[in-house]
């Protein structure tokens, strides 16, 4: 949802703007500096990697400190700095009481984070259960388990 | 076959009406023949903007209640409103030429209105053939019904004070003729005959829109 | 109402920064209006239409065109990485984002028309004087009428498959009574006529403007596609 033309401050500001964030400036600041996207803030979106878009895109989500987080796949196209910094920023939300809701294929990076994991197959949960009884190791495993025969 | 009463009576009484027209009702005295087109482009005209006012009013109620079936009954009768449109248009310069010397008369406002009353229904079917979701295709078109209902007001206005203060100059334009009986029994003859086919068209075209979306949402199940 | 404004206003100066960074629309518009200009002074005889009847025309002509190559990319700029849906979710009002980019479509016609109407004065060598007031009136309502439909309707065909045909045919109709009354009242105007006599085209263009700024906004929020 970022404006190409912009850059990461002002796409960041204005959704800070859009969300009535009191302190805007140094909000926005912090939530660029979280994702470090300080030293790229000024320049066009659109001349950035999509690694770096990605990290936008979440520091804007990110400004107004929401109380729900809908994260589909945001580990995508971030490299490993981006990734790590993106989960201490949600598990910094997490201990904030944020409520979280992650869809994600890197099963440890979720785990790590989650009080709860489901198992989604067309649609539907073929296992729900509290994240210490979910096992990382073996995706596969998982997979198979939750899926059963069917 | 079942033979339908609807068409049936309104195909009988629009022919009955032509010929009653044509062969039964006098000459009007300074037009002559020409002048009987007057008994096609009048009604033709008066369903035009019959069938604009269901589209539009088909819309506003559809935005309240959100029943595909407004949506469809504003679509049909948007497809036979455009039709009678037509007709008024081309029978318009039709009569026009004989009479007032010229095709096309800018400072008639009721030809002027219905013409942009063609406009809008021709954007308005575009608009719906661009849209692939009904839900999107019906709340927009019902947008576009309601906003053209506002529009030919102004339309209607605007023309009427260009008209005003640009007199043109016309080789007799005519004042409003006062109609004796009989050709007034014919006029009103014509009205009623052509609102009966507008009914008739609309009802068969709804049901092929019904068997249209009946037959769209199998497939898509099949899908 | 205070809150939709302030809302509002965000996204138009989101939408003038972003238009001010490519400035292409802008100047798109700009050439095609002076091209216009200069087209149309050679389609007509100059000895046989004089110059002050003819500007009105061209003017309120090329205005309607030159504003719908600004309309056209007010919600396209919305399309490119779903950013609609940002503004959307969020908690701004929809009639808040419909008044935003109208006003920022608003500003832009104005910017055109800075460029176009001196221009108009100087190729058509007009006698501007005290008709400049109210030709600055006429403009201003003109404006406002164009950029309601014109917000609509690029807002509506932007979720359609014929975007850039559909914008221009849905919107034409309903720029006429607008053309029609600009353009008679400059001419009464260049001839010098007084105001008093196009008051009729005046009050017009307000109620034009009152039912269309009212039903497009009110229109706005059933046009997105969510």
């Amino acid at each position: 949802m970022l404006y190409e033309a912009l850059s990461p401050r002002e796409n960041v500001a204005f959704a800070a703007r859009l969300y009535g964030v009191r302190d805007a400036r140094a909000r926005v600041e912090a939530s660029l500096q979280r994702m470090s996207m300080l030293d790229r803030a000024d320049a066009p979106v659109r001349a950035l990697s999509r690694g770096m878009q990605q990290r936008v895109s979440i520091a804007r989500a990110m400004v107004h400190s929401p109380q729900l987080v809908l994260a589909d796949e945001p580990y995508s196209g971030l490299d490993e700095s981006g990734a790590r910094a993106l989960t201490v920023l949600l598990g910094e939300l997490r201990s904030a009481g944020t409520a979280i809701i992650l869809v994600t294929h890197n099963l440890a990076e979720g785990l790590s984070l989650a009080t709860h994991a489901a198992v989604m197959q067309r649609g539907r949960f073929v296992r729900y259960d509290s994240a210490d009884r979910v096992e990382a190791g073996s995706y596969s495993t998982l997979y198979r388990e939750a899926v059963g025969s069917g | 076959m079942k033979i339908s009463w609807l068409p049936t009576v309104a195909g009988a009484a629009v022919i009955a009406t032509v010929v009653r027209a044509a062969f039964y009702t006098p000459l009007e005295a300074r037009q002559g023949a020409a002048q009987k087109i007057f008994y096609l482009h009048v009604p033709a005209a008066w369903v035009a903007f019959l069938a604009f006012f269901l589209v539009a009013a088909a819309s506003g109620v559809y935005l309240w209640l959100h029943d595909i079936r407004l949506d469809r009954f504003a679509e049909s009768s948007a497809e036979v409103g455009v039709v009678f449109t037509t007709v008024v248009l081309i029978t318009g310069p039709l009569w026009a030429k004989p009479i007032w010397g010229t095709f096309w008369a800018w400072w008639d406002v009721r030809l002027v209105s219905t013409l942009f009353l063609w406009f809008i229904y021709v954007s308005y079917m575009v608009l719906r053939g661009a849209i692939e979701s009904p839900s999107l295709r019906a709340r927009y078109s019902a947008v576009l019904g309601i906003l053209g209902a506002f529009l030919i007001p102004f339309i209607h206005l605007s023309v009427y004070l260009f008209s005003t203060m640009h007199p043109m100059p016309i080789v007799g334009k005519p004042s409003k003729p006062s109609l004796p009986n009989e050709m007034l029994l014919t006029l009103l003859l014509s009205l009623a005959s052509f609102t009966l086919l507008y009914f008739a068209f609309l009802r068969s075209r709804y049901r092929y829109s019904v068997d249209r979306d009946a037959l769209a949402a199998t497939v898509d199940q099949d899908a | 109402m205070g809150n939709t404004l302030s809302a509002a206003w965000s996204i138009a100066r989101k939408d003038l920064a972003i238009e001010f960074r490519t400035r292409s629309a802008f100047f798109s518009a700009v050439i095609f209006a002076l091209l216009g200009l200069v087209i149309f002074y050679f389609a007509w005889d100059p000895t046989a239409v004089s110059v002050t009847d003819l500007a009105p025309g061209v003017l309120w002509v090329i205005f309607t065109f030159s504003g719908l190559l600004g309309l056209h990319r007010s919600f396209g700029v919305e399309s490119e990485d779903h950013a609609i849906d940002g503004l959307l979710a969020s908690p701004i009002s929809r009639e808040a984002i419909f008044v935003g980019k109208a006003i920022a479509n608003l500003i832009f016609v104005a910017a055109v028309q800075l460029v176009a109407i001196p221009a108009l004065v100087v190729f058509y060598n007009l006698p501007l004087g005290r008709v400049a007031a109210p030709l600055i009136a006429i403009a201003v309502l003109a404006a406002i009428g164009l950029v309601a439909i014109g917000t609509l309707f690029s807002a509506m065909a932007v979720n359609t498959r014929l975007a850039e045909l559909l914008l221009p045919m849905l919107s034409l109709p309903f720029f006429v009574p607008i053309v029609i009354a600009a353009s008679q009242s400059t001419a009464k105007l260049l001839s010098g006529r007084p105001v008093a006599e196009v008051s009729a085209w005046l009050k017009l263009l307000v109620a034009f403007d009152i039912v269309f700024v009212a039903a497009c906004t009110l229109a706005y929020p059933l046009t997105v596609d969510d």
